[in-house]
């Protein structure tokens, strides 16, 4: 049985304790917001934050979590959370939209720790999460306009 | 269903009864052809455990200094094996597999050895080695340690002989300030260094065993820690 908080609410899992993260969300809890992309931590759809970190949850498995605090893409919350929201939409960043949800937890991410990154620091951040309609561009203006949106 | 498409229908269905029927030379051609064979995993070819030589075999060796160098030497079976150097990059990009690629995806070293703000090494690295659920050929599981980091860019190994090594890990300004003893447990204890010995599932591991490079290392201090020539 691992014992975890999954968006705010106490939750308990107790089949395998390998079971990875992301099949837990999606299939155990129901929240499909949260992407299968590769199954080995190459691009990025299933990003989650763990205890206010990114994390990979294709390759983690729920016995890591006990005690752990995990926020998915339906309850990411707070300033830059908001300005990411924001700033997505205002300029359409998606295209199919599969990444966007990894993308988007990394870019939230990267604004709670360098809340006026540059582009090098934007693509060091972003490395990791594939868009296969090519938005990187829209992505990277994004972080820029939510930057700046959370400036004073 | 209307007069009309019941004989556009009846026309259709004979046409097709009439097609398949005759003996069309052109149509096999139009088919798609024979399935190929399916697809078999790469199995992948387990390499040659390599050992490590027990300290008395350089008994032999008469003279001390050359004894302590020989010892040293060996040890580079370990320090020179790319699961090993590849967390000892000379540049910011750590580096991957026994051909020591890039990492993939793309990161970067990062202020404190860990990645970058939105994407430090624990968002793949956890705890432990992880076996991946996604089918692939060569990603067999993602390697994972309580203390997993890149080592500092002055202890960096890559492209550097074994005497340039050897001469390194002395030098407290390029060791982490540990002094000769410090060293010998760091390589005979540390868990992120007993990793290259257990790298997962899809990753060969470093010769010998922990102890065995732990007890040569002892050897080495206790002759001198003499090094190889640059």
């Amino acid at each position: 049985m691992v014992s975890f908080t999954l968006n705010g609410e106490e939750r308990r899992f107790d089949g395998d304790p390998e079971t990875p993260l992301l099949w837990v969300i999606r299939d155990a809890e129901r929240l499909t917001g949260t992407k299968y992309g590769c199954g080995i931590a190459q691009c990025g759809a299933c990003t989650v934050h763990v205890d206010g970190m990114t994390r990979r949850s294709c390759i983690t498995p729920i016995a890591d979590l006990e005690g752990s605090s995990v926020t998915t893409i339906e309850a990411v919350s707070g300033r830059e959370a908001e300005a990411v929201q924001t700033a997505w939409t205002a300029i359409d960043v998606p295209q199919c939209g599969y990444c966007q949800s990894g993308q988007i937890m990394s870019a939230v991410s990267l604004l709670q720790m360098n809340p006026a990154p540059s582009d090098a620091d934007i693509d060091a951040a972003m490395a990791g999460n594939i868009c296969r309609c090519a938005t990187y561009q829209r992505i990277r203006q994004a972080i820029h306009d939510a930057a700046s949106s959370l400036e004073g | 269903m209307t007069k009309t498409t019941l004989t556009r229908f009846c026309l259709l269905a004979s046409a097709c009864a009439l097609l398949s029927a005759a003996p069309v030379a052109g149509w096999s051609q139009d088919r798609a052809p024979a399935a190929p064979e399916p697809s078999q995993p790469v199995v992948q070819k387990k390499a040659e455990t390599v050992q490590l030589r027990p300290v008395s075999d350089f008994d032999a060796i008469e003279d001390e200094t050359e004894r302590s160098i020989a010892i040293f030497e060996e040890t580079g079976k370990v320090l020179l094996h790319p699961r090993c150097v590849n967390c000892h990059p000379a540049g910011n990009v750590p580096l991957q597999t026994m051909a020591m690629t890039p990492h993939q995806p793309p990161v970067v070293r990062g202020d404190a050895n860990f990645g970058v703000p939105g994407l430090m090494c624990n968002t793949c690295h956890g705890p432990e080695n992880v076996k991946v659920v996604g089918q692939t050929e060569d990603i067999l599981s993602i390697p994972g340690n309580p203390n997993w980091h890149l080592a500092p860019i002055e202890m960096a190994w890559q492209g550097r002989s074994l005497g340039e090594i050897c001469e390194q890990i002395k030098d407290t300004d390029r060791n982490g300030g540990k002094t000769l003893a410090e060293l010998i447990e760091h390589m005979a204890e540390d868990d992120l260094v007993g990793w290259g010995w257990n790298p997962g599932e899809g990753r060969e591991p470093v010769p010998g065993t922990q102890e065995a490079f732990g007890d040569l290392y002892k050897a080495w201090a206790a002759t001198g820690a003499h090094c190889p020539a640059p």
